[in-house]
């Protein structure tokens, strides 16, 4: 079945939901959020991805009405909502530590949002009901908070944001607390629920595997600022700075002097060492530093010379073994450490590598990212 | 073996310091008054033996008992203290709640000087403090010649021997008491919960009714009984600022005591005081333990 592809960031005509316009947030001397611009648009699973105190948990507040904007705007809906309290904005939060109300059972956590509005009770029944199925707590609808486990926690605090449907809904680290198997459970579990209601989702994380696995776009975030903002893949593939990078993924980046050659660039990056061919769409003057990121799946490791691009000489120093896949950490003759990684497509072979190996590391010219700075 | 010593100590300390002295009183309030030393009749004699001893439980009898019912003194002095300790609970409620709230939503480094302040003025004696309520509230004190300076008032307020007068003595006295479970309550409270309820439609005020009150209930109950049940038996403050137009029944008791000497009849006073408290010292004991298996 062919389907078109979820893209609206790419169509000019879609009007965007949720609309940053120069917003900036200062806490005292301190700005937590720099001029910041950004549209997300409706029916998106959003991530702002960054290190701890990059800004990422301050614009997610300043969506919910936690945080005022120092400056600039930020429109939802086509309407200012700057001055709008929290409990007036369409939009509902999953807080990091849940915030599930002791007192109440699920039932009455789930149904708080709603008996705000002061609908019927048949209708809030019904939609209780509706969200309990949605998340799988039928069961648990008679028990308090304290009585259940972390994940089923986890899903009543998501039932209970979803509830009132609103057109935004915020996730603040929703898995944080979670041990690695639920979690991987629980982010399909996240994208499956976020497209069957059509919520458009933002979800604040420092998990860049979270980020990638569950996000139509990704926004890195440092200091403040956005660094980059673009699908899973780009991001993974064509980082924007050596930051983006290695903040997603393993990287090995080299630093040197780069030189037009033909279609490519040619990257002198060290004395002794063969110069490093990546093609870019980049425009770097002659001899401007610039970087080569490579990713260690797209290095190949060979006990004899390949006839290829980028081909380094060195030793295995170190081996990571993963199960699926081992990662080689290979050391050229100036020390320059490469990271590779293979593949255990067969279960009886002995370990082709070892350590003290001699072995040769090349990728093409298409694999390596040249990058600016 | 162990763990029943460890049990032992406890229920060891509360049969010499409880139990027994309690059997004592009770004793006492089913025996006659008599001009002796001690002053009332009979004295267990395990000397005479077996016979003796039935003599002994022959004598003692349910008199005073009935006598309490006979003046109606005694049940309107224990009313009285009733609706005196109960009122006084509300107002130390409404004073406490909100400083306790305060010192919840105080930045974290502000808390244990806060808190240091709210238990300073047991470092003074009590009784200190209750004779310096009579420098502030009497006519001629702080608070009427203040007043009257200002021109608030031209002539002074008769505050002292008053029931006011022991409200204010009372609330001052086990505001302490109030305001630290209330605040232990608020603290633990994770403030996210009334971002949550914000979030979810709340105004300000419906997340304090929805979400604060409830979830501060178990320091408000443990509070009003660690104030209730002292201020019911309270004899020094209603004594000392209370003058004779307060009637409460820790004054009646202290007066059939040492003015009286009838220490059959003040024990019977006491016994009846105990029973009226066991109901909420039971409730209070029930509320803890419900809090500490909501925690668990």
């Amino acid at each position: 079945m062919a389907q078109t592809v979820f893209a609206p960031w790419t169509d000019p005509q879609q009007k965007p939901l949720i609309e940053f316009r120069n917003v900036t947030k200062r806490f005292g001397e301190f700005t937590a959020i720099d001029t910041l611009s950004l549209d997300i648009y409706e029916r998106e699973f959003f991530a702002l991805l960054g290190p701890s105190g990059c800004g990422k948990t301050t614009m997610m507040r300043m969506l919910a009405g936690f945080e005022t904007i120092s400056d600039g705007e930020i429109w939802l809906g086509g309407q200012e909502i700057g001055s709008i309290p929290p409990n007036k904005r369409p939009v509902n939060m999953m807080f990091q530590s849940y915030a599930l109300f002791p007192h109440l059972s699920i039932w009455e956590n789930i149904a708080f949002g709603l008996k705000r509005e002061s609908r019927d009770k048949d209708a809030i029944a019904a939609r209780v009901e509706e969200m309990l199925r949605l998340t799988r707590l039928t069961k648990f609808a008679k028990r308090k908070p304290h009585q259940i486990s972390g994940g089923q926690r986890q899903r009543v605090a998501l039932a209970r944001s979803l509830a009132k449907a609103p057109k935004l809904l915020l996730l603040d680290e929703p898995l944080g607390a979670l041990d690695k198997k639920l979690r991987e459970e629980t982010q399909f579990e996240l994208m499956d629920i976020q497209e069957k209601t059509g919520t458009t989702f933002v979800i604040v994380t420092h998990d860049q595997e979270e980020a990638m696995t569950v996000a139509s776009r990704i926004a890195v975030m440092d200091e403040g600022r956005l660094v980059q903002v673009a699908t899973p893949p780009v991001i993974y593939e064509q980082p924007n700075s050596v930051y983006v990078a290695g903040f997603l993924g393993d990287v090995t980046v080299l630093e040197g002097k780069a030189r037009k050659a033909g279609d490519v660039y040619e990257l002198d990056w060290a004395e002794g060492q063969p110069p490093l061919r990546c093609v870019s769409p980049l425009t770097l003057s002659n001899g401007q530093t610039g970087y080569v990121a490579v990713r260690p799946e797209k290095v190949e490791i060979h006990r004899n010379k390949p006839e290829d691009d980028n081909v380094l000489r060195g030793k295995v120093i170190d081996i990571g073994y993963l199960g699926n896949l081992s990662t080689y950490h290979v050391e050229l003759g100036n020390g320059q450490i490469i990271k590779a990684q293979n593949f255990n497509t067969e279960r009886d072979t002995r370990r082709s590598f070892t350590w003290e190996d001699e072995v040769w590391v090349n990728w093409t010219d298409r694999c390596g990212v040249l990058l600016e700075g | 073996m162990r763990r029943f010593a460890l049990i032992a100590v406890p229920y060891l300390w509360l049969l010499l310091l409880f139990l027994i002295p309690f059997v004592i009183v009770l004793k006492i309030s089913l025996s006659d008054v008599a001009l002796a030393r001690p002053p009332y009749m009979p004295q267990l004699d395990l000397s005479t033996g077996w016979e003796g001893l039935k003599a002994f439980f022959a004598e003692l009898d349910f008199e005073n008992f009935t006598f309490l019912t006979t003046d109606d003194l005694y049940w309107k002095a224990y009313l009285s203290s009733l609706k005196i300790a109960a009122i006084s609970t509300l107002l130390t409620l409404a004073v406490g709640y909100p400083i306790a709230y305060g010192m919840a939503r105080a930045a974290p480094e502000w808390r244990p000087t806060l808190l240091m302040l709210v238990i300073l003025p047991f470092w003074t004696s009590f009784l200190i403090r209750v004779y310096s309520w009579m420098g502030i509230l009497s006519t001629e004190g702080v608070l009427n010649t203040v007043l009257l300076k200002i021109g608030i008032i031209s002539e002074p307020l008769m505050i002292m021997n008053t029931p006011t007068a022991v409200y204010i003595g009372i609330v001052y006295t086990y505001l302490p008491f109030m305001v630290l479970p209330i605040y232990s309550a608020l603290e633990k409270m994770d403030e996210s919960l009334i971002e949550a309820a914000e979030d979810l439609g709340c105004s300000k005020l419906a997340a304090f009714w929805l979400v604060t009150w409830p979830l501060s209930k178990n320091g408000i109950v443990a509070g009003s009984f660690l104030v209730f049940i002292p201020a019911l038996g309270e004899f020094v403050i209603p004594s000392l600022l209370g003058g004779s137009g307060t009637l409460m029944i820790g004054k009646v008791l202290w007066e059939e005591f040492f003015n009286n000497r009838d220490w059959p009849v003040a024990s019977a006073v006491a016994v009846i005081l105990l029973l009226i408290l066991i109901v909420p010292i039971v409730l209070f004991q029930r509320n803890e333990q419900k809090a500490r298996e909501a925690e668990g």
